[in-house]
């Protein structure tokens, strides 16, 4: 088994744990803008997109590079957008009297 | 500079934004501090993209630059959506990321092979089949959410087969790929495979399971993009992904909780085929119903309100009426509480937000359980829109298809209002005991009219 599978799989069993232990505390309030943020953070994909697009090994991967580029940044800023007008809205009951 | 230290300067940038995604999820966790969560994931995710477009094996950019402002163009139009739109918007950027997720494994299959390791080409193999029946299973529910596709459950005689035999043609085919990674004509015939079994996974599931399908869908999709960065060697991917998969996992946990159904009873059972026997039981019985006068009426005599939105609110635009009822209660020294199931709307939280957007404070949502433990106190529970997570079949009645789901227990209150187009069942297609109790009063009509009139009456007799 190559030794980048398991360090990889040391960050994927930690970061997974971190996840558990922090999504557990997200109010169901906020389950919608959860999902969106996640969203938008999984998104991050596209810097290997970039990669593969930028490389110019032959045509087919630059499409396809291309095509992942486009498909995670229209993610990564619509996530963090969407995220973000939904949080504006939830305001507190003694804020609003403020 | 030399290219190993740019190299790791590039390291260190992913590092930093591994951490802010992490503070991201951390902040999200109450309103509070939920919108520091937003802009900590913007910074990390602006140094990703900002240090990777220094890596110098880059060497052209103008494609890279084509597709950031297309995805820009797509994306800025997504965040702009209404929230009555979010579920079918999420479960589109599910579709997205997978396919993004997908493209790259694809593209680093072919950048190496025929010379790809046995390991690697598991690693792939894994990653290009689960993203590819993400994207086709996210597009279906997107479809239907968007009501594109018919939302009720499409089902014929031995589909599980069917679908279980295509999923094990695409397993034996990465099988095949790893032992002769030289076979390359078969790789597109597993990807293609692959995106037909997402495709009939979701297209028999119904649209009252939408939220457990798009959360499932949601941990596929953070599944991919953390077996995208085994692939690559990037651990900035793989605690995305491992972020992503696992609050869509507890998603769909919580989903499937609160319907009390199992995972397998969601993906492989749909909901729509048990209600034959269940309506047949239904007898002719009556029922209390009473004009928006009286509800007004006896809404001005009590002093603790407890509303239950449901998905038909959303469907007829009633939360801002909803809003002025809340309002106006409020202003005559009514406490009115709204009690939020789980499974309210058409993805988990969903309820929530079209509420906070119609200016309703979240400290007035309650979740569930407090609503439960409020309702004995309650005068008068108020359903909008909502059937079957009020059904007290799902307590009593072993028989009934519904029986063990935690419902929010509006019979507790004094008095149950219900605001109902008709007698036609809900959504699963079960009758509703409810409505046929002495302390039940049937509201008929459109939701956003009959609370626009319930808000006049209270207004006028407030003013006389």
């Amino acid at each position: 088994m190559p030794a980048d599978f398991i360090s990889n799989l040391f960050v994927f069993i930690l970061a997974g744990f971190v996840g558990f232990e922090l999504i557990k505390r997200v109010s169901p309030l906020l389950h919608t803008p959860l999902m969106s943020l996640t969203n938008a953070l999984d998104a991050i994909v596209v810097v290997a997109a970039i990669i593969i697009a930028g490389l110019h090994e032959t045509t087919l991967t630059t499409i396809l590079g291309t095509i992942a580029v486009a498909a995670s940044f229209s993610n990564m800023v619509g996530g963090f957008l969407i995220t973000d007008r939904m949080l504006r809205m939830f305001k507190s009951g003694k804020a609003k009297k403020s | 500079m030399t290219q190993v230290a740019i190299g790791q300067l590039i390291d260190f940038a992913y590092i930093v934004a591994a951490v802010l995604f992490i503070l991201s999820l951390k902040w999200l966790s109450s309103p509070a501090t939920a919108r520091h969560g937003v802009i900590a994931g913007e910074i990390g995710a602006a140094l990703a993209v900002t240090a990777t477009l220094f890596n110098p094996a880059l060497v052209q950019y103008k494609w890279i630059a084509v597709a950031l402002i297309v995805g820009a163009a797509i994306g800025i139009p997504l965040g702009l959506v209404r929230m009555t739109a979010v579920p079918q918007r999420t479960a589109l950027s599910h579709a997205f990321g997978a396919l993004s997720a997908t493209m790259i494994g694809i593209a680093e299959y072919y950048v190496h092979a025929p010379h790809v390791t046995k390991f690697s080409m598991v690693e792939i193999a894994l990653e290009v089949i689960i993203g590819s029946l993400t994207f086709t299973g996210s597009v279906i529910a997107a479809g239907k959410l968007q009501e594109i596709l018919p939302q009720r459950p499409i089902t014929y005689r031995g589909q599980n087969i069917v679908s279980l035999s295509v999923l094990g043609s695409a397993i034996v085919l990465a099988i095949v790929l790893t032992i002769h990674p030289e076979y390359m004509h078969l790789f597109p015939v597993m990807v293609g495979i692959a995106l037909l079994f997402g495709v009939l996974l979701v297209t028999p599931i119904g649209g009252a399971d939408m939220p457990t399908v798009i959360s499932l869908l949601n941990s596929y999709a953070g599944l991919s993009a953390a077996l995208l960065g085994f692939v690559l060697n990037s651990k900035v991917l793989v605690v995305a992904g491992a972020l992503d998969g696992s609050s869509g996992f507890i998603l769909s946990v919580i989903m499937c909780k609160a319907m009390n159904r199992s995972f397998t009873n969601v993906m492989f059972g749909a909901f729509g085929q048990v209600q034959a026997g269940a309506k047949a039981v239904a007898e002719e019985r009556t029922v209390r119903s009473a004009n928006a006068e009286e509800a007004a009426a006896i809404l001005s005599a009590t002093s603790k309100v407890a509303i239950v939105p449901g998905y038909g609110m959303a469907v007829a635009q009633a939360q801002h009426k909803v809003r002025e009822l809340y309002e106006i209660l409020t202003k005559k020294g009514i406490d009115v509480r709204f009690g939020i199931h789980p499974v309210a709307g058409r993805m988990p939280g969903h309820m929530n937000v079209l509420l906070a957007e119609a200016d309703i404070p979240y400290d007035r949502l309650f979740d569930m359980d407090d609503m439960n433990s409020d309702l004995p106190q309650v005068d008068v529970a108020l359903i909008i829109g909502a059937n079957d997570v009020t059904n007290p079949a799902a307590r009593s009645d072993q028989s009934s298809p519904i029986y063990g789901m935690p419902i929010i227990d509006v019979d507790k209150a004094q008095t149950v209002m219900v605001i109902k187009r008709g007698m036609s069942p809900g959504f699963a297609g079960i009758d509703n005991p409810l409505y046929y109790e002495d302390k039940t009063l049937m509201l008929f009509g459109d939701a956003k009219a009959f609370v626009g009139e319930i808000v006049r009456e209270l207004a006028d007799s407030h003013r006389g």
